[in-house]
Order: C-alpha cells, then sequence, then structure tokens
C-alpha cells in the first residue's frame, strides 16, 4: 500500500535519517533532480549508506536514480542494488525501450548479487509527451514494472503550457495514465502537489486523483503527507458499506440466491470487488473488523 | 594509497559532517573537530580510520569538522572525499 510516496533530496544527511518518522508509506530517495552534478557522488554513497544502515520500518524505500540520458544511472544502480531498495523510480522514461534497458541491467545485477530475479521494482516517470503516448507499452515493458508516476512539472514544459493550481493542462495525461496503468494491472501515482503551503489545494487536488483512480499521491513536502493519506485511506462509511456488501454476498451464497440487492441497488460483480479492495486496504491499515 | 589532490565532501550543516583530505608527509593525521569530541571521539576517529583503510589511504591530511553526523553520513562523507582526493569520481 502506497498512499503516499515523499521525496528526500538524496545528499541531505538530515532529512534523509528522519525519512521513517515523517508518516509517508514509502521514501524517495533522490539522486536525480534534488542533487547537483557535482555532488552526484557523494549523493550516491549516502543513498547507499542510508539504505544500508537504516531501519525505515514498514516504509518502503524507492530510489529515483538520474536518467539513461545521463552517465550516472548504471553506476546509481550498481552502488545500491546491493543493499536492495524496494523500488527504482526511473525519470523521464519516454518509450517502453527505456524500462527495458534499465531492467536488463538490474537482471545483469542481480544476478551477479544472487538475488532472485525481478527483486527490485520499477516505476517508470511519464513526464514528457511521448511518455504519456506510450504510457501502456511502457507499464507492460517488463514483469518488474510495477507502477507508473506522473511528474506533471516536465510534462508542461515539454507540453509548452503553463503549469496552474487546478491542473486542467494535465487532465489528459491523468486520466491516460490510470487507463494504461489500470489496463498494465500495475498502480499509478500522481504528481506532487507543488504549493506546499496551501492545505486546501492539496486535499482537493489528492481528492480528484483519488476520483480518476490514481492508487496515490506523490508529494514534495512532509506537510502534505497526512493529507494524501487521509484522502487515500478508506472512510469508515466505505468501511462499513464494503462489509455490508460482503456480508449480503455470503447470505446469498449460502441461501443459494444468485442475485441480490443492497440498499436498494443490485450488488454485482464490479462492487464486491472494490467492497474487496476496500477491505483489503482497510485491515493494512488497521481499520478492518475484527473476526470473529 | 596517496592522496593525489585536496577533496572534500560533506557540509557544515546539521547531522552532516565536513571532511576535507589532502596529500599527506608519509602519514596519516586526522584532525577532529565535534561538539561531541569528549564522548564520541574515540569512536568517531575509529570509523574515520576504518573507512580510510578500505580505501586502502595510509599516506593524508584529514580534516574532520562533525555536526552531530550519523555514522552511516559520517562513512559516506570520509568515503566520497577519499575518492573524490585519489581522482575516482
Amino acid at each position: 500500500m502506497r498512499r503516499s510516496m515523499l521525496f528526500l533530496p538524496g545528499n541531505n544527511p538530515n532529512m534523509l535519517i528522519n525519512g521513517n518518522c515523517l508518516g509517508a508509506d514509502a521514501i524517495i530517495f533522490d539522486l536525480e533532480d534534488a542533487v547537483s552534478p557535482a555532488e552526484k557522488d557523494a549523493a550516491r554513497i549516502l543513498v547507499r549508506n542510508t539504505l544500508r544502515y537504516m531501519d525505515f520500518g514498514g516504509c518502503e524505500r524507492i530510489v529515483r536514480i538520474n536518467s539513461i540520458d545521463t552517465p550516472y544511472w548504471k553506476k546509481d544502480l550498481s552502488t545500491i542494488l546491493p543493499w536492495k531498495p524496494d523500488m527504482i523510480l526511473l525519470p523521464k522514461t519516454g518509450a517502453a525501450a527505456d524500462a527495458q534497458a534499465v531492467d536488463a541491467y538490474l537482471t545483469e545485477l542481480e544476478q551477479q548479487l544472487g538475488m532472485e530475479p525481478n527483486t527490485v521494482a520499477l516505476m517508470p516517470l511519464i513526464e514528457t509527451a511521448m511518455g504519456v503516448e506510450n504510457a501502456f507499452s511502457i507499464a507492460t515493458a517488463a514483469k518488474r514494472v510495477r507502477a507508473l508516476f506522473l511528474g506533471a512539472e516536465d510534462l508542461t514544459t515539454d507540453l509548452q503550457c503553463k503549469r496552474t493550481k487546478e491542473s486542467k493542462e494535465i487532465f489528459y495525461a491523468r486520466t491516460r495514465l490510470v487507463m494504461a496503468a489500470r489496463a498494465a494491472g500495475v498502480e499509478v501515482y500522481d504528481t506532487p502537489f507543488i504549493d506546499i503551503n496551501d492545505d486546501i489545494g492539496i486535499r482537493e487536488d489528492a481528492a480528484f486523483a483519488k476520483d480518476l483512480g490514481f492508487s496515490g499521491k506523490v508529494s514534495i513536502s512532509p506537510r502534505h503527507v497526512e493529507v494524501i493519506n487521509e484522502v487515500f485511506s478508506p472512510t469508515q462509511s466505505e468501511i462499513d458499506y464494503a462489509y455490508e456488501v460482503l456480508d449480503a454476498i455470503a447470505l446469498a451464497k449460502k441461501q443459494g440466491k444468485g442475485a441480490i440487492s443492497l440498499r436498494g441497488k443490485m450488488i454485482d460483480a464490479p462492487i464486491v470487488t472494490r467492497a474487496q479492495q476496500t477491505i483489503s486496504m482497510a485491515m493494512a491499515l488497521g481499520l478492518g473488523r475484527e473476526e470473529a | 594509497m596517496d592522496i593525489k589532490q585536496i577533496a572534500s565532501a560533506g557540509t557544515m550543516e546539521s547531522s552532516d559532517v565536513y571532511v576535507e583530505i589532502a596529500p599527506g608527509n608519509g602519514t596519516l593525521e586526522i584532525s577532529l573537530e565535534s561538539v561531541v569530541v569528549q564522548q564520541f571521539g574515540d569512536a568517531i576517529r575509529a570509523v574515520v580510520l576504518e573507512v580510510l583503510q578500505e580505501q586502502q589511504v595510509d599516506n593524508a591530511n584529514v580534516r574532520i569538522v562533525d555536526r552531530g553526523a550519523l555514522e552511516c553520513v559520517l562513512r559516506a562523507r570520509v568515503e566520497t572525499a577519499a575518492l573524490r582526493g585519489k581522482g575516482n569520481v
């Protein structure tokens, strides 16, 4: 479960060492944009040591490496992989071939290190027009691709349009990515909300992303994590309804009924699936019903 | 192995450590500034020595200015400074 993912600059020890107490479901150690070219070596070693020595509990550890058009990405991977990050975030993924190049090198490293194939997952960051158009082929490029992530800042630069708080300019990209990811059977994460001090804006933006089908949202500020977690968690009434659905289905099965209704609405397979997803998330959050 | 050039790594910011390394005069000299030098000075020096040994550096002048860095940060900064000093970046 990744409701929230928080970016931490890879060369900032003060933030890295506190990453596990900022409330995010996943931490993204950033070796790319947050690190100047002169400090790439230092950040890489610091992130490697953070992975090696720090305990992040249940918080997932993701590393954003440098893109494959830079001289850094292979060194990034060979340095950090022995300490088993959960996932690699690949910036500027424009085509399936980009993800496949990284997949091939990860496979080579996993073999060298005696790790099971596909131990480390891959999350392409889609932040170009080409990437959006190729979203489905990227999502299905390799077995280790487990999620897509929309990056709106670079995307709007590529689209030659203004990035606004209303985000109308990324509506197509958002829906396109959700569609591609769901069709491929992988998760999908929404772009960060960049106004750190707008508490209402982040809530509205996260809620809209959830309504579109995103699995969670990425943040560049610890301030946004709590709101994102709240928005992407099921509410008590959603949990109650999900249990009602499953109870009604169980009862109908016992009584040999084929079709049932609840609260005046037919309960069909998609509703049951959604209820199961809600319960599964509620259980993961400790909000589920205690079974007798 | 000799350090070929003066190099540094890290910052003076909280939770970080600044490490400066320079060509030595045949030995390894380490100077340490830290607010916790009384309590952790020996431990910090031991970690610095261990990382320098791993990097096969035995001839250098090393200046450490600690700002409350955890061991994993200290190790990272010393390693980075040593690699930069050897020209291996």
